[in-house]
């Protein structure tokens, strides 16, 4: 499986993905700048966390209108897989490839610490390696991770099963604790219609080495080296 | 020619920071606060000098840029 990871001024999480990419798939991603306006040939595109353009204006706003993104729409249409992390979920909604927004989260706080999702739909070639309602264990780190989006969007999102995770327990309850920005109906990732598209605000990357303190982000990477190989 | 944007939040989405304000103005003794919106205000020097042109570009700059319509509404001022 080939693959490509975005750098956009201000990306910081490349180097993180670039190295679950590998172990997953057994070679290293391309590598491309966001004034790159052509993209080689990959089966998926990875927009990775960071800060693109300092969160001016709004978090993903300027990064939506890099001139890669034309081609990274381009190839989304024609069905290459689309993974966008925490500033990549970000860019995705400003860039219309998801619906919605993210918000400052609602406690107003920078939230870094361990979250636990629940596994929504394994429909999806982000999702085959888990299973239906498991309970996984992944870092998140974000300012303006709320996810918004209108009655009419979320009810879509719902009827279609385009939520993919949600925050949850440890136990794969919800309470006030597991919600860690507020997001709406606790959704942590979502897919697009064409469920090629995945946008979710924690860090699977950062949980694929024992040593990162867990390993449960490794079965998002290896669905994708399954299904897209 | 100038153009005075006010991007605010929808009515309806969350915002935590607008009222942090109003609690904190409420602490300061204001106590006739209902409720506090917070926005964002933009200026913009344009080079162009019909009214109608100038107001129907800034108006495209908001829709593709500026504003995010999901979340956010705008206001145009434009002023010779």
């Amino acid at each position: 499986m080939q693959t490509a990871v975005i750098r956009f001024p201000g990306t910081n999480r490349e180097k993180d993905v670039v190295m679950a990419l590998e172990r997953a798939t057994g070679h290293a991603p391309h590598v491309v700048w966001h004034k790159d306006a052509s993209l080689p040939k990959v089966d998926l595109i990875v927009l990775p966390g960071g800060f693109s353009y300092g969160d001016h204006l709004r978090a993903g706003a300027m990064a939506a209108h890099s001139p890669v993104m034309k081609e990274v729409v381009r190839q989304a249409e024609r069905g290459v897989a689309v993974l966008g992390i925490c500033n990549g979920f970000q860019i995705l909604t400003e860039a219309g490839l998801l619906p919605g927004a993210l918000l400052r989260n609602a406690g107003l706080k920078f939230v870094c610490r361990d979250v636990h999702l629940r596994v929504e739909t394994t429909e999806s070639p982000f999702t085959t390696g888990y299973r239906n309602g498991q309970v996984i264990r992944v870092p998140v780190a974000h300012h303006d991770g709320c996810y918004y989006a209108d009655g009419q969007e979320l009810k879509r999102l719902r009827d279609e099963d385009r939520i993919a995770l949600r925050y949850c327990s440890a136990q794969g309850g919800q309470d006030d604790r597991s919600n860690p920005n507020g997001s709406q109906d606790e959704i942590a990732g979502i897919l697009s219609a064409s469920r090629r598209i995945l946008g979710l605000m924690p860090h699977p990357e950062n949980a694929t080495e024992p040593l990162q303190g867990g390993t449960d982000g490794c079965g998002l990477f290896d669905s994708l080296t399954h299904t897209l190989n | 020619m100038k153009a005075r944007i006010h991007v605010t939040l929808k009515p309806g989405v969350l915002d935590p920071q607008g009222k942090t304000i109003s609690h904190a103005l409420d602490a300061l003794g204001f106590d006739g606060v209902e409720e506090v919106r917070q926005g964002k205000y933009l200026e913009l020097d344009l080079k162009e000098s019909d009214p109608e042109k100038a107001r129907a570009e800034v108006d495209e700059m908001c829709r593709k840029l500026l504003a995010n319509t999901v979340i956010e509404n705008y206001q145009v001022e434009i002023e010779a």
